[in-house]
């Protein structure tokens, strides 16, 4: 058993469910319990989806228990076919089904319907969402190819720029979903950055897709495989069967932009430079002009899917100035790519799914910004850090009206605002420092428009979620040990640092006197400690 | 109370429901838990589950708002059901784990799920066990251990709280011979409690007691001299526990709108003997006062058609509340099931001509909703948004679990939660 407050991925068939709703004309069957259509809020209220996704359920109870679910199944399953009409069925089984040991996948594949049936096997007991919309992606392209995938010692496939002479080079963008972070865009933009070096998008799956799309897969000369979460199982079973080769890097960031460019150059013969050259990022001249030298060395923490995570991290480091000092991720199947991140950032990866264990990390790290998904979000507002989400899970205020992608040129626009507008301060963090010793200006000032003298906020009331949160959670850490005291001399020495640093120059030196055992935090401790914490 | 006595007097066979059966797009019992630990405040839910029922309860509780909430998941795994482990052993070490870090944790329950329910996972022997061992209250500990079941195989949404509530009965001391008590059940806001505490005060009904209450190491007492009045419409387990320690049963509407409450209310003067004097004398100024504050949205909803989708239990009192009170013109009732105990005095009161379903077949359901294009289809978070795409206007109902809408003061809020999407709609050019 394993002990879960707040989860990262849902169960495997969520993540079928997501490549049902990515596409059309597929309809998926879940053989489960009463109560698992919760599930159908997910698109409709986080993505505000105006269709109810293509999901049926056998919404099975106790009584039905005592006669036979498998009989529901059937029933639901010959509803479901007449009622939508889909080209492709899904059937899958929800936890509770799957103990029923009903083989649902078999008896609806059994049943005789003149569409494809496609069988999940989604071990809900082991596995996760990401790992569920990957098989699922991977078991409709095999279903719908399997007819056309090419004898064995047929004649080999040409080269890609044979194949291409004479016309533009087609691509596969493969990996968008429903629920995935802002894929609706990066679809957008990667579209427009292929065009722009002359190769066409043949189709996008599965966000989108038909299963007569899914046909014809084969007909582009690659495949972009973007989120290696959903896609890199359907990519490599296409690279094994098709000969079609795989563009892994994921364009996200200038510098992965850039390789993405290359690799696709190198792969068609196109010469790309100009394309390059031709860049509309405006990320390299907003991080190199002057009020962005207050980014230089910022802490980052970064916790999130692999691909999301890793493009953080190279963002970070490379074209932000930041320094990465946590770096991890949820997406276990991926692990290894992450770690070999970190490697590179001289940090050790941080392969969770405990919610708990991240929130301990960004507590004893102390980062000055937080990079992750829905979950950091609330651990750095508890924590009072700033933060921007980067993936999925998220939330509804992450579904943007705007056109907000992360792919590409005008991603890396994108992120350049959205993970330094946290931050805030730029040059105003020289000012405040400069006027720090203003009469007009402390904390306890009233902001000059406002004439009345700012009351003092009344203490926010000890509801039972803070009382709960001082016991158990992260403050209960961080806090000093009891002998710290502060000396007179050292406490007015402290009402001098600009008061919003100050919380944090209080609580790193009180770590730091706890941790050397010293009693009695003196002036001398105060600037012990700076030079420690200090950069 | 003379008009709800006049129509308590003429009961009628009401027409039977349409049944019917097919996907049920319902929460289940483990919702429940997003507003019971947040009423009981030194309670743990601890579901023993799959990865669905943790995500399914921070789905429900939509956004993240605690570091450590006062609920979580044991997950099973492959190891638990292949027998690897031992679920019981597991458990154990889940439970010491948690209750180490938790000192404010003075009651423990595990909650039953499909998937333990499926394994015959035994959750009272399990809770049994853990009372005698370290930090069980009968073992020493400062923790009491008790199971109820939140399964969609057994529970449809609200009907957790009924379990939860129903285990918690055994607790109960015993009325001492010739006491008496008044128990009022269900989850309420805590400033509603204090209002109804305040009228019950004014009208001599006392002592009266809220279950489930903030703290659950004090709970009061139940027995020969005791009437419940229930708050809520989903206590059918829980009621026939109190009947059976000899508790007396209330029947009576439930507290919506100003006839409900007034009913309600009502129905406990009677049992303590209250004269129609006194109580018109304490209901009176706070129902004039309910009916003005009422008028304002009763222009907004008289005349308007609408549809209630099976969902919490709260549709037909909500109904019936709506139809007389604001002049709605009910289309179709559903009720994911029908507690003839509890509804018998709400259904008297319905107008003729209502379509009342129970159970789902959403798919049929919505083709009616598509077909009759109501004015106002009360429905789940999962529908609610194509309904709307469709041009149709909705009232989410989870919010109808989490808002205070009992009793004379909070009247006028409800009416206005089903307003508010007309009046939006309305105030739109976009």
């Amino acid at each position: 058993m394993q002990l879960t407050v707040w989860t990262y991925e849902g169960p495997p068939h969520i993540g079928a469910m997501r490549i049902a709703a990515s596409m059309r004309a597929v309809h998926c069957v879940l053989h489960a319990p009463q109560g698992d259509t919760y599930a159908d809020l997910l698109f409709t209220m986080i993505e505000r989806g105006e269709r109810r996704p293509p999901v049926s359920y056998t919404t099975f109870k106790a009584r039905d228990m005592g006669t036979d679910t498998a009989e529901l199944l059937k029933t639901r399953v010959q509803e479901t076919y007449e009622r939508f009409r889909p080209d492709l069925l899904l059937v899958g089984e929800a936890c509770t089904a799957e103990l029923l040991q009903d083989q649902a996948g078999g008896l609806a594949e059994s049943m005789g319907l003149p569409i494809p049936v496609v069988p999940l096997e989604l071990s809900a007991f082991s596995r996760q969402e990401n790992w569920g919309a990957s098989e699922t992606f991977y078991q409709i392209v095999r279903r719908v190819l399997h007819a056309q995938v090419p004898a064995p010692g047929a004649a080999a496939r040409a080269s890609v720029s044979e194949r291409c002479a004479g016309r533009r080079p087609r691509a596969n963008l493969l990996g968008p979903t429903s629920l995935g972070f802002r894929c609706r865009d990066d679809v957008v933009e990667l579209t427009r950055l292929l065009d722009s070096i002359g190769v066409d998008v043949n189709l996008v799956a599965p966000l989108g897709a038909t299963p007569a799309d899914i046909a014809r897969i084969p007909e582009a000369d690659f495949n972009c495989c973007l989120y290696p979460e959903t896609a890199a199982s359907a990519c490599s079973w296409l690279e094994r069967m098709f000969k079609q080769p795989t563009v892994k890097t994921v364009p996200i960031g200038v510098g992965a932009t850039r390789d993405f460019l290359s690799e696709i150059g190198a792969l068609t013969g196109i010469d790309v430079s100009a394309a390059i050259e031709a860049s509309t990022s405006r990320l390299p001249w907003y991080s190199r002009s002057v009020d962005s030298t207050y980014l230089t060395g910022k802490r980052v923490f970064i916790f999130a899917d692999a691909t999301h995570a890793i493009s953080a991290a190279r963002i970070c480091t490379e074209e932000l100035g930041f320094k990465v000092v946590g770096l991890g991720t949820y997406s276990r199947e991926l692990a290894r790519e992450v770690r070999a991140a970190a490697a590179r950032y001289g940090v050790e990866a941080l392969i969770t799914d405990d919610y708990l264990e991240v929130e301990a990390q960004v507590a004893a790290l102390h980062p000055e910004l937080v990079l992750g998904s829905q979950m950091e979000r609330h651990i750095a507002k508890r924590f009072g850090v700033p933060c921007a989400v980067i993936s999925a899970p998220h939330h509804v205020q992450d579904c943007p009206a705007r056109y907000a992608p992360q792919m590409g040129f005008e991603g890396t626009n994108v992120i350049f605002d959205t993970w330094v507008h946290p931050l805030m301060m730029g040059l105003e963090e020289h000012l405040l420092t400069m006027f720090r010793g203003d009469a007009e200006f402390h904390d306890e000032a009233t902001p000059s428009h406002l004439h009345a003298p700012a009351k003092t906020p009344p203490a926010t009331p000890q509801t039972p979620e803070t009382v709960s949160l001082a016991e158990g959670g992260p403050t209960a850490q961080t806090a000093p040990d009891a002998g710290v005291a502060w000396s007179p001399e050292g406490e007015r020495e402290l009402k001098k640092i600009p008061f919003f640093v100050r919380g944090k120059a209080r609580r790193n030196t009180e770590l730091f006197a706890a941790q050397r055992g010293i009693q009695t935090i003196t002036v001398e401790t105060l600037y012990d400690a700076k030079a420690h914490f200090g950069r | 109370m003379s008009g709800a006595d006049a129509a308590l007097a003429r009961p009628r066979a009401y027409p039977e429901p349409l049944r019917e059966q097919g996907q049920c797009e319902v929460f289940c019992g483990l919702s429940a838990i997003v507003w019971l630990h947040r009423k009981m405040h030194d309670t743990f839910f601890l579901v023993v589950g799959s990865r669905t029922c943790a995500h399914l309860l921070q789905s429900a509780a939509g956004v993240m708002i605690f570091a450590e909430p006062r609920f979580a998941t044991a997950i099973l795994q492959e190891r638990d059901l292949a027998g690897i482990a031992d679920c019981h052993d597991e458990l154990d070490s889940v439970v010491n784990r948690l209750l180490e870090r938790r000192a404010d944790i003075r009651t423990l329950f595990l909650v039953g799920s499909c998937p333990s329910e499926v394994i015959k996972l035994d959750l009272d022997k399990a809770a049994e066990r853990l009372n005698q061992g370290p930090l069980g209250l009968a073992g020493g500990g400062r923790v009491k251990v008790l199971a109820f079941s939140g399964s969609g195989l057994e529970t449809t949404f609200t009907q957790g709280e009924d379990q939860c509530v129903a285990a918690l009965v055994p607790e109960l001391p015993r009325l001492p011979s010739g006491a008496r008590n008044l128990l009022v059940l269900g989850t309420l806001a805590d400033v509603v409690e204090d209002q109804f505490k305040r009228v019950f005060d004014a009208l001599g009904i006392g002592p009266v007691h809220f279950i489930p209450g903030i703290d659950t190491t004090a709970f009061p007492p139940v027995g020969e001299g005791t009437s419940v009045l229930f708050a809520q419409p989903f206590f059918n387990e829980t009621a026939g526990l109190l009947a059976s320690r000899g508790a007396r049963l209330l029947s009576a509407p439930f507290p919506f709108g100003v006839e409900g409450t007034l009913a309600w209310l009502g129905a406990a003067a009677r049992a303590w003997g209250v004269s129609d004097e006194q109580f018109e004398r304490v209901t009176a100024a706070p129902a004039e006062r309910a009916r003005g504050s009422l008028g304002r949205y009763r222009e907004v909803l008289a005349g308007r058609r609408m549809t209630f989708l099976p969902d919490s239990q709260l549709e037909i009192p909500l109904a019936r509340f709506l139809a007389r009170e604001c002049g709605v013109e009910l289309l179709e009732v559903g009720t994911p099931y029908l507690d003839r105990r509890a509804m018998q005095p709400e259904l008297d009161l319905l107008p003729d001509g209502v379509r009342l379903v129970e159970g789902q077949d959403v798919e049929r359901q919505l083709d009616r909703v598509a077909a009759e294009r109501p004015d106002l289809t009360v429905c789940g978070l999962g529908l609610a948004n194509p309904l709307e795409a469709l041009g149709l206007r909705t009232k989410w109902s989870i919010e109808l679990v989490f808002t205070p809408i009992h009793g004379f003061e909070q009247a006028a809020d409800l009416a206005e939660l089903f307003a508010r999407p007309l009046l939006r709609s309305a105030a739109l050019k976009v």
